[in-house]
Formats: C-alpha cells, sequence, structure tokens
C-alpha cells in the first residue's frame, strides 16, 4: 500500500469538501440574465390569472366560492349593456389618469399624485361654475376643461418645484398633496360650496345643463371619452414624432447620457409633472361636469391609485392603455356588483393590488434563463 | 400647565405608531432596500391585531399575529426585490394597493366595532414623583416603554456592533461586503422582514391603543409619513425619536385646536401632517444641498454579483 503524504491527505480532503459543496441540488437552475427582454404579451395575462388565483385563496379561505364572486364580478361589469357603459364611464378617468402618470413614470419620476391632481381639477372646474354663474352657454364647457387643466397642472408643480429645486423625493410630496387636496374638497362640499337646498347631502348644485359634458344618447357614457382618446394619440405622436418624445426616450434609456448631451433633467421633471397633473385635472373636470354633475364628497374612488395599475399593466404604453383601463374599469364595476352578496367592493382594491404584485414578479422572473447546471464553462 | 402634559401625552401616543415605521423603515433603508409599502403594511398589521383581538381577546397574541402578517408582507417584498431584482418603488407601491385592498376586505365583519382593550401601563411610585415629568411618564403604556427600549437597541446594533457594521456596509457597498463575505441576500432578507413586523406593530398600536376600533383606512398616511421621516431622521434610529413626536406633537396639536374652535375649518388644521412635512424635507433638502448625502449609496439599487458598475 502507498502511503500518502499529509499533504495529498489534505489536498484530497479540499477537494472532496469543494466538490460537496459544488454538487447541485437540482440540474437545472433559473439564471438571471439583465440583457433579457421581460417577457412578452403573455406576462400580463399570466400575472392577472395567477393573481385571481392568490384573491381566490383568501376569497376561499374567508368561506366563499371564488367562482361564483368572479362570475358575479364579470356579470356586473359586461354583462349587460348597463354594466359595459358603467365599465367604460369608470376607463375615462383610469385612461387619463394612467395615460398621466405614465409620462412620468417613462423618466423615472413617480408620480402617486394623480388622485391629488384629480381632485384639484375637479374643485377648479367647480369654482368656474359657482363663481361665474353668468357665462354665455357655450364657454362654460371650454372654460372648465382649461380650469380643470390648470389646476391639475398647478397641484402637478407643487410637486416637482420642491423636486427640482430642493431634492425632496416626488413620491412623499405627491402623496401628502393628495391628503391635502381630499381635505381641501371636504371643506367646500361640506363647508362654503353645499348646495342650501341639499338636504344636507355633501355636494354643490347640480350643475346647469350648460354646464354638463354631454352624453351619448341614452347612457351615462359621456363625451369624455373623446378627451381620453384624443389624448392618447396626441401623447403616442408627440412621442414618437417630436424632439420632446426623443429626449424623454434618451433619458429613459439613460439618465447620465442625456444629461452628457445637455438635456436638462429638471426641465423634463416640470414639464412631466405639468402635462402629468393636467391629464389628471381633465379626468376631475370630466368626472364632476360628466358623470356626477356636480363637486361631492368622494368624488374619485380611488381612481387616481388605481391608474399605477392601468399604466403599469400596458407597459406604460398608450395603446395597450385602452384596454387595460377597459379591463381595470371592469374590476371596479364588478367589484360593486359583489356587494350584493355580501362582500366588500374593496374587493376589486385587492385584486388590483395582486395584480400588480404579480405583474412586477412576472416582468422579473422573464429575465431568468432556466440553465442546466454544470453543463458549460468548467 | 394640564394643557401641556396632556399635549405631550397625546404627542407621544399619536407619534408612536410613526415610531415604530419609522425605526423599521431605517433597518430596511440601511441594508439598501426601499420599503414603500409601509402604508399597507400598517394597515395589514392593524386589521389582522383586531381580528385576533375579537377572536382571543389577548393583547399579546393580536400583537404576535400582527407582527406575523406584516412579516408575510416584508417577506414578499423581500422575494421581488432581493430575489427577483425588481423595482422597489413600483413594488412598494403594490404592496400598499393589496394592503389597503385585503385589510379592508377582511376587516369588513369588524369594522367599526370597538374594543375593550386595557393597554398596560407602567407605574413606578419613584417615577410619578419627578415634579412635571413624572405625570407624563406614568402615563404611559408598555408599548411606548418599549419604543424607547427598541430606539436604544437599534441605536446600539447600528453603530457599536459588528452586525450593524456589517448591516450599513450592505447598504452602501454591496459588492464590497460581498467580497468580504457577507451575504447580501441573506442581510437584506432579514433587514426587511424586520422592517415590515415593526411596521406591523405601528398598525398594532393603532387599533389597540390609539383609536381601538377598525375603520377602512385608518392609518390615514402615517405610512407614508414615515417614509418622509426616515429622511428627516438621516437614518438614524436616535433622530427618529425627533421626528416621530414631532408630527405627533402636530397631529395632537390639530386635534386640540379644533376642540378649541378658533375659526380656522378643521379641514386646515387636519392639513398641518402633511404640509408640514413637505415644508420640512424641502428645508432639510436646502440645508443639506452641498453637502454629501447621509443616504446609504446602495439605496434603491438591486445587487448582482457579476454587475459592472
Amino acid at each position: 500500500m502507498n502511503q500518502e503524504t499529509w499533504a495529498e491527505t489534505v489536498n484530497r480532503k479540499i477537494r472532496a469538501r469543494e466538490n460537496a459543496a459544488h454538487k447541485p441540488l437540482f440540474t437545472f437552475s433559473l439564471q438571471y440574465d439583465p440583457a433579457k427582454k421581460g417577457g412578452g404579451w403573455w406576462v400580463p395575462l399570466l400575472s392577472i390569472a395567477s393573481a385571481l388565483l392568490l384573491c381566490a385563496m383568501f376569497i376561499w379561505a374567508n368561506g366563499m366560492n371564488p367562482f361564483t364572486v368572479y362570475a358575479k364580478m364579470a356579470k356586473g361589469a359586461f354583462g349587460s349593456s348597463f354594466g359595459i357603459s358603467e365599465t367604460l364611464v369608470k376607463a375615462i378617468p383610469l385612461l387619463l389618469c394612467g395615460l398621466g402618470v405614465a409620462v412620468a413614470y417613462r423618466i423615472s419620476v413617480w408620480n402617486i399624485g394623480a388622485e391629488g391632481q384629480l381632485i384639484a381639477g375637479a374643485i377648479a372646474a367647480t369654482a368656474v361654475t359657482v363663481y361665474w354663474p353668468d357665462l354665455p352657454g357655450a364657454l362654460y364647457i371650454p372654460v372648465m376643461v382649461a380650469a380643470g387643466i390648470a389646476a391639475g397642472a398647478v397641484w402637478g408643480l407643487l410637486t416637482a418645484l420642491p423636486r427640482t429645486y430642493f431634492g425632496v423625493n416626488e413620491l412623499i410630496t405627491s402623496l401628502m398633496l393628495n391628503y391635502v387636496a381630499l381635505l381641501l374638497l371636504d371643506y367646500f362640499v361640506f363647508g362654503p360650496w353645499r348646495d342650501p337646498e341639499g338636504f344636507n347631502f355633501p355636494g354643490t348644485p347640480i350643475f346647469s345643463l350648460d354646464q354638463q359634458l354631454m352624453t351619448f344618447s341614452g347612457t351615462r357614457l359621456h363625451y369624455g371619452l373623446i378627451f381620453a382618446l384624443a389624448a392618447v394619440v396626441l401623447f403616442s405622436l408627440l412621442y414618437s414624432k417630436s424632439r420632446w418624445g426623443y429626449e424623454m426616450k434618451l433619458l429613459g434609456a439613460n439618465p447620465l447620457a442625456a444629461k452628457y448631451a445637455g438635456i436638462s433633467v429638471n426641465r423634463h421633471i416640470l414639464l412631466v409633472m405639468l402635462i402629468s397633473g393636467g391629464l389628471a385635472g381633465l379626468a376631475g373636470m370630466s368626472e364632476v361636469s360628466g358623470v356626477s354633475h356636480r363637486l361631492m364628497y368622494g368624488i374619485s374612488p380611488g381612481y387616481g391609485y388605481t391608474a399605477i395599475i392601468v399604466a403599469w399593466l400596458a407597459k406604460l404604453n398608450p395603446w395597450w392603455m385602452i384596454v387595460t383601463s377597459l379591463f381595470v374599469g371592469g374590476l371596479i364595476v364588478g367589484g360593486y356588483s359583489v356587494q350584493t352578496i355580501g362582500l366588500p367592493s374593496s374587493m376589486s382594491l385587492m385584486l388590483q393590488g395582486a395584480i400588480l404584485i404579480c405583474l412586477i414578479g412576472g416582468e422579473m422572473l422573464g429575465k431568468y434563463r432556466l440553465v442546466r447546471r454544470g453543463g458549460s464553462g468548467k | 400647565m394640564d394643557f401641556y402634559v396632556f399635549l405631550i401625552i397625546a404627542a407621544i401616543s399619536s407619534g408612536t405608531p410613526l415610531l415604530f415605521a419609522v425605526l423599521g423603515g431605517i433597518l430596511s433603508e440601511r441594508s439598501g432596500v426601499i420599503f414603500l409599502g409601509a402604508e399597507g403594511t400598517m394597515l395589514i398589521g392593524a386589521v389582522v391585531s383586531c381580528l385576533t383581538f375579537v377572536q382571543t381577546n389577548n393583547l399579546l397574541l393580536a400583537t404576535l399575529a400582527a407582527l406575523a402578517a406584516a412579516g408575510g408582507m416584508g417577506l414578499l417584498h423581500a422575494f421581488l426585490c432581493v430575489t427577483l431584482r425588481a423595482n422597489q418603488t413600483v413594488c412598494g407601491l403594490a404592496l400598499t394597493l393589496f394592503g389597503t385592498g385585503l385589510s379592508a376586505y377582511l376587516g369588513k365583519p369588524v369594522a367599526g366595532q370597538a374594543l375593550a382593550v386595557a393597554v398596560p401601563r407602567i407605574k413606578l411610585p419613584w417615577l410619578e414623583s419627578i415634579p412635571f415629568a413624572g405625570r407624563i411618564l406614568s402615563n404611559l403604556d408598555v408599548f411606548v416603554w418599549l419604543s424607547f427600549a427598541l430606539v436604544m437597541l437599534l441605536y446600539l446594533y447600528m453603530y457599536k456592533t459588528s452586525w450593524g457594521l456589517h448591516l450599513r456596509a450592505v447598504g452602501d457597498n454591496p459588492a464590497t461586503s460581498d467580497v468580504m463575505g457577507l451575504s447580501v441576500s441573506v442581510t437584506r432578507y432579514i433587514h426587511v422582514v424586520a422592517c415590515s413586523m415593526l411596521m406591523g406593530l405601528a398598525g398594532s398600536y393603532l387599533i389597540m391603543v390609539y383609536s381601538p376600533n377598525w375603520i377602512e383606512g385608518m392609518t390615514s398616511g402615517r405610512g407614508w409619513i414615515a417614509v418622509a421621516l426616515i429622511i428627516l431622521a438621516a437614518w438614524n434610529p436616535l433622530y427618529a425619536l425627533g421626528g416621530a413626536y414631532l408630527f405627533g406633537g402636530l397631529d395632537a396639536l390639530g386635534f386640540r385646536m379644533q376642540l378649541m374652535d378658533i375659526g380656522i375649518p378643521s379641514y386646515f388644521l387636519k392639513m398641518l401632517p402633511y404640509v408640514v412635512t413637505i415644508l420640512v424635507l424641502m428645508a432639510v433638502g436646502w440645508r443639506n444641498r452641498n453637502k454629501p448625502s447621509v443616504e446609504p449609496k446602495a439605496l434603491g439599487i438591486p445587487y448582482m454579483r457579476e454587475q459592472r458598475f
């Protein structure tokens, strides 16, 4: 028998330990590849499916049959002509706000203040009707649209200025301003603007016909739809054809390179927040003038937050946002319809959050490759 | 005199949930992960705490359940942001939406139901004998004392132990920490989960002590104020104490002024904490405009071993 030298013994032991450490548990593993594009059209679909599954677990644990609940929601949203028109009505502010936040998100400006900007727009549009009761009838809608857009843009600017001049994180500012706008709304509808003949209902008097957006015959669907679609077309045209769009693309892809190319980041942040706020303000105007015909308590059931999901589901693409706003609008209407079987309408909020979580996870999972361990390389 | 005693007690009482949440946020951000799910996690903590209390009538169990549920949220965030390297901002936003929705759904059966919670207060004879402070100190509950202890413990942990050094190293330079043999992922997982558990505790305090009945969205922005306070506290647990009580004080003062009826509509008084948050952040930003940032340098950047910088 050959006697092993001590050095050989140590080497053998080290090698044995190394082999043991590197023995793969599975022969296949997921490997991260940052260059890979995060999946295709199937990612949103799969994430919606898994979110439905996730929430089904909660519903089931609560003693309900998830299929009944989902069927009820789907039927409520798309099952009747009334449901469809309601879904469309909800999709209008979602599409406008979604476009707004998407503009900002494209250059990583995290505006979550669409809710406050929407409310600011709604208040300003109402202010026109309160303070100028004698305007010529045909002027009302254009003036209200301008007021709504301007107020939303100013509210957006309140977020942008602290960011550009004081370096304050826009996430926090925009969210704080949501609460401020909400309290301002409460002040007006419970205070000076409350309808004296409204039996204490927290809202202004109903607008006159000149102050209301026209509706498509026989439904609650109003001409705000045209604003929203026009905004989609305008946005995609500007984005693909203008100098602004080019600079935005550069900023979105590589902010450092854009800075060296002489593009002012601050100017773009201001511009983006003006546009973002303006679109949300327009949504607020179309809500008061087209749907509720008055400013009232709780004018927005969280459209500004839901719009984030609309934008993200569409991967910030304006055309896809038409589809996703309809889907999410349907989710909201469906949420109302499950109230009849004793479930809270916040069901839809839970679903929305779950969809967003699954979507983010799915997008990142799409960046992984299935590789065989130890096949190539060493 | 009485006015100030009650005002300070009210300030501490409404500052404590903020303090728990800020301490959590500091832990997570020091490891390099932004946790924006504060609002949703606090709500989940509150609703789970409430549901457990209704079932068991046990304060300790209710708090532990809140910690566990909130820890689950943190685990989800860590999985998405550390393992899958997703965008931390969007992910936190998603958690907040999900938490808000889920808490409203879970809390529906107990909404508006008043809870009969008796939170034990610590009474020490020698404390009460201190002239002014004694009256305040003898009116504090166990949660508040726990928060004092946590501030000290976290300060010692972060600045006086090697683990704390590792934590700060991972948040400032994960690549170097990795080379040194620290596991970036494990450090981040631990601290994100700890962060969310503290936020769950904040939610639990809100429902068990601050206003003991469940209302949808009862945190009303406190989670987001906590996120802002992390910046104000310069990622240091000791400063968090001051920030949290400043905002607790504003909240309490607004409420007192409503009662005194000084002619300003209550809606504007309620805006105070939100507006002051923005103003304070602007002041901090202006003061630090020429200074190097104290923010953890790898904050918000997912770590990838092979990535070039």
